[in-house]
């Protein structure tokens, strides 16, 4: 067989693993409980591995937040210095079957999403999402959230998860899809049939009534509570298409807001990064460019299974972002068709004439095509201390994809 | 500078388009800032901080909740104002609508997946990068025309084998003509459909032959490009057997024509062994072969001929075989009596001064230039060529003719990085400036060729250039004889009556075709000679 | 013979045009169907990368 034969073999057996993916939640629970080889004294963040030297601003802002939340330092400051003297171990999300929004920052006490992809047996875990410490805000406020989480809104959650034997999200992603979702920046609607499939069983979970009530509240107005989910689902479909050999789809995308990584199939266990990329897009009011961080969050491993820029031509609500037109956001989730391997059987886009979202992005076609998927993301503030500025589009360095096709060649043609 | 809110109670916006509403307002001249927000604790806090609200003293935006809307407006007074006025407007327009419609595929394996009934791919782009997009239109399972050129002999081979592995056709590199299910494709002419299906390397060949037969009555089936050095030893004719097989298949086509320039020592032995098995009737026009070579073709395969082989040294010539063998009278405008053009010839000559002696061939069409010297060989002519057949001589610089010279203007170094001279005519025309400032240029040969893709007004484009060259021998004390051919039909958009009657009210002698065109240089050439050796 | 090559012949072809536009513009003016690819060279024009993928795709 020739090389080319292989590498399209491989493709098509990657290609088939991931749309054969079944996520289902089956738990929210502690991450020390879940989490492989999460120890203590140890942040797990987003994007490809970074020293704290060349941590961006949100990120380390997000770490220091974390420091105070499991209590290991007592302020801002005595956290900084811990971890710039290396007291803190440093760990990507991606090599724990992990991911993280933003800053994507994860310690034992914070509680995960538990997804469980019941095609493979797999699991893969995401945060909490917000608007604050995950963009690099440690305040007491931004704390309290966190908090919240982990002492009343998670459990709470992870009870009704349980007592649901688990929530298949296939078909749930596939109704938001229709209903305006893209799954990544847009998940109003799926957030909403979350909350309503969770409701009427957790209010038969024998758990206090406040704390119900306060759950209830938090599921159904939380406009990005399907996020945290969505991330989980995507890397638990995705997981399963590492590692096939002469692959070159691409199993990760993940950005630490100093460099944009992105990790290959038949590459297993490489990054091949560049500098992360600026947002291009809308800032909240009070907010000016200058102000505004790199490109950062494990959120990008939904445009990797197909959703987010992928669908964006379906997600009418978000089109805004694009700061143009429905035919430009339309085209965007083309060009993602032309570097992909093929397109989803079961997540669908009525803006496409109910054509499947791209799935399983080719390095090889990326490259040909000088065509860098789309992505739509949160835009975090350059310095430690602040919550989301903004929103916008982002096209992965080109650079990623140059580096992963000429060691993919070293590999398999050298 | 002023700050002002606006409210718009009980109505919901998505925030996201709230954010653009805000940035388009903000870009209004005398606009510092805008916000638009729904107007939740949160957000109302964030534009008290920004110095909205008046201090609070603002009832209405004190009271507004997170079900109403507030717009938040700095800036100079009437800028403000107006924006407020008109706060509705602003928080009911959409984002432009972009022109363009549906986006085009980026690469053949995409536009393939869009339009699986897609059967051709037509490649046209630089030729460093044409084999790789035909080697991709292959694997797609699409035949190709691929006008580009400079594509290495080994990749040409390459895709040859390849396209025929897998069945399918591919005319080029450096194909410029086809003709397929009515469909006539790159540089085509308006014939219509008929019994005579052709395949060969010549590109303007091909045109010259199906827009000679369009004009006599009859029509083209299919008209197989296979590009210029498919005949070579290098490449074996790989695609020219295969359109010859197509041809024999073809129920449409009862004769087949083969035009090309002479192929390879081997190559030509394939051909030859191909074409006397060939079950139906075939035309061999090869273009500079020897009259020997010709006539050594002639001998007849043991055990007979299936079809009928015929062999031409002229496109006109094939022509006329091709309609003979269909049964059809030769017309005889293709088979001019050489003494009339003798005649017509010496007619001319004593016009000239006598230090006008050289012809000056300026051709779009390559296939027509050598042509043009194979004619002129015929008679012993000698003329000088960037594109030289064998026994001419190389034009040591091609953009100085010297003596008599015959210029392919579509060849190499001409068309680097600048249309075809068929589709932009400037090299040609200041070429033929810089002939007719030559006192002893005594005759111009020029082509012109009509069609799909060539230029609006071939004619036109060098009119005015011809006329001052005519002009300058004039006032020299002589005459520049300038000899045409116009290759095209009554159905091409540029109207070949039009062209012509363009040419002659210039006072340009236009012959039906090149061939024609040539013979008539080579009669008034041999004149010349004569008057030479007479003096 | 091949079936395809048959099918040219005797249908009216779909055309891809990568490259010249006019090309494809003279087809669709004479009544053919024509999908016109948004060409640009591979890899931006890298010629090292494009020959990396002449390889691998």
């Amino acid at each position: 067989m020739s090389l080319k034969e292989r590498i399209n073999a491989a493709n098509e057996e990657a290609f088939r693993r991931i749309v054969a993916a079944d996520p289902v939640l089956v738990d929210v629970a502690p991450a020390s409980e879940v989490i492989p080889g999460l120890r203590d004294r140890m942040i797990l963040h987003s994007g490809p591995p970074v020293t704290w030297e060349r941590m961006c601003g949100a990120q380390k802002g997000a770490a220091i937040g974390m420091c105070l939340f499991e209590g290991w330092a007592e302020d801002a400051a005595a956290a900084e210095r811990m971890l710039g003297a290396g007291e803190i171990a440093l760990e990507p999300n991606h090599h724990h079957a992990t991911v993280g929004p933003m800053a994507g920052t994860i310690t034992r006490n914070m509680w995960v999403w538990v997804v469980e992809n019941r095609a493979f047996g797999n699991r893969a875990f995401c945060r909490q999402v917000e608007s604050f410490q995950q963009f690099g805000d440690h305040s007491r406020d931004a704390l309290a959230g966190l908090e919240k989480w982990r002492d009343v809104w998670a459990p709470a959650l992870g009870a009704a998860v349980r007592k649901m034997g688990g929530v298949p999200l296939k078909s749930l992603v596939a109704r938001a899809l229709l209903m305006g979702d893209e799954l990544h920046n847009r998940v109003v609607a799926s957030s909403s049939l979350f909350a309503n499939a969770v409701a009427p069983i957790l209010v038969d979970c024998g758990l206090p009534r406040e704390q119900v009530v306060a759950t209830l509240y938090y599921a159904g107005n939380h406009p990005f509570l399907f996020l945290g989910l969505s991330m989980a689902a995507a890397k638990a479909s995705m997981d399963p298409a590492r590692g096939v050999e002469a692959s070159t789809v691409v199993t990760a995308m993940a950005r630490n807001g100093t460099e944009f990584g992105i990790q290959v199939s038949g590459l297993e266990g490489e990054w091949f990064t560049a500098p992360s990329p600026r947002v291009h897009g809308l800032l909240l009011p009070g907010w000016k460019e200058e102000d505004a961080g790199l490109d950062m969050g494990d959120s990008a491993i939904t445009e990797t299974v197909g959703w987010g820029g992928a669908a964006i031509g379906g997600a009418p609500g978000i089109l805004n972002f694009t700061g143009g037109t429905a035919e430009q956001a339309l085209a965007f989730s083309r060009d993602m068709r032309t570097i992909s391997v093929g397109t989803s059987p079961d997540y669908l886009l009525p803006a496409l004439d109910f054509a499947g979202t791209a799935v399983g992005l080719d390095i090889r076609k990326v490259v040909h095509a000088n065509l860098v998927p789309v992505i739509d993301t949160a835009i975090a503030h350059r310095e430690p201390g602040h919550g989301i500025i903004g929103g916008g589009i982002v096209r992965p360095p080109m650079e990623c994809f140059t580096k992963a096709l000429a060691r993919f060649s070293e590999k398999y043609n050298g | 500078m002023v700050r002002t809110t606006v409210i718009r109670k009980n109505r919901y916006l998505d925030s996201v388009f709230l954010m653009l509403v805000a940035r388009r307002i903000a870009a209004q001249p005398g606009i510092r800032d805008a916000s638009a927000l729904l107007a939740t604790e949160a957000n109302r806090q964030v534009l008290a901080g920004m110095g909205y609200g008046e201090n609070g003293r603002d009832a209405e935006f004190a009271a507004a909740g997170p079900n109403d809307l507030v717009l938040a407006l700095e800036g100079e007074a009437a800028a403000v104002a107006a924006i407020a006025a008109d706060a509705d407007a602003w928080l009911s327009r959409g984002p432009e609508a972009s022109p363009g419609a549906a986006r085009e595929p980026r690469t053949i394996p995409e536009a393939v997946s869009g339009r699986p009934d897609c059967s051709l791919a037509v490649i046209s782009v630089p030729g460093e990068h044409a084999a790789r997009e035909a080697r991709l239109a292959l694997q797609a399972g699409l035949h190709v025309f691929l006008f580009s050129s400079n594509v290495s002999v080994e990749d040409e081979l390459s895709l040859k084998t390849e396209a025929s592995k897998r069945g399918l056709l591919i005319m080029g590199p450096d194909c410029g003509t086809a003709y397929l299910g009515g469909a006539g494709i790159g540089f085509a002419n308006a014939v219509r459909r008929g019994p005579i299906g052709i395949v060969g390397p010549s590109g303007t060949g091909l045109q010259e032959f199906s827009s000679l037969v369009h004009q006599a009555g009859s029509g083209i089936s299919n008209g197989i490009g296979t590009g210029s050095r498919d005949l070579s030893d290098a490449i074996g004719g790989i695609s020219t057997l295969m359109g010859i097989e197509a041809l024999e298949a073809d129920p449409t086509t009862q004769v087949i024509a083969v035009i090309s320039k002479p192929p390879g020592t081997v190559t030509t032995a394939r051909l030859l062994e191909r074409l006397r098995r060939c079950a139906k009737p075939v035309v061999l026009c090869l273009l500079g072969a020897e009259c020997g070579a010709i006539a050594d073709l002639g001998s007849p395969l043991p055990g007979g001929d299936p079809g009928t082989l015929r062999f031409a040294g002229t496109l006109d010539e094939a022509v006329c075989l091709a309609l003979g063998a269909l049964g059809l009278p030769e017309p005889t405008q293709l088979r001019p009596d050489p003494e009339a053009l003798r005649r017509q010839a010496a007619a001319v000559i004593e016009k000239l001064r006598p230090e006008q002696c050289h012809i000056r061939g300026l051709f779009a069409g390559g296939t027509l230039c050598y042509q043009s010297q194979a004619i002129f060989r015929g008679a012993g002519l000698v003329v000088h060529s960037n594109a030289p057949l064998q026994g001419m001589q190389e034009l040591p610089d091609p953009w100085v003719s010297r003596e008599d010279a015959f210029v392919d203007m579509g060849a190499g170094l001409f068309v680097e990085g600048r249309p075809h001279p068929m589709i932009d005519a400037t090299l040609r025309r200041k070429r033929l400036e810089q002939e007719g400032n030559d006192p002893k240029v005594a005759l111009l040969l020029l082509d012109f060729i009509l069609g799909a893709i060539s230029s609006r007004n071939p004619v036109g484009d060098l009119l005015g250039a011809i006329r001052g060259a005519r002009e300058a021998a004039q006032q020299r004390g002589g005459q520049l004889c300038v000899v045409a051919s116009v290759c095209g039909t009554d159905g091409d958009t540029q109207d070949l009556q039009a062209q012509t009657r363009a040419l002659q009210a210039a006072g340009v002698l236009v012959f039906p075709s090149n061939a024609q065109a040539a013979a008539f240089c080579r009669e008034a050439m041999k004149l010349l000679a004569e008057r030479k050796e007479g003096r | 013979m091949s079936v395809k090559i048959e099918d040219l012949l005797k249908n009216r072809p779909v055309f891809i045009n990568v490259g010249v536009r006019a090309f494809g513009d003279s087809l669709r003016e004479a009544g053919h169907e024509v999908v016109q690819l948004d060409w640009s060279p591979p890899a931006g024009g890298d010629t090292r990368l494009a020959a990396l993928l002449d390889d691998l795709l």
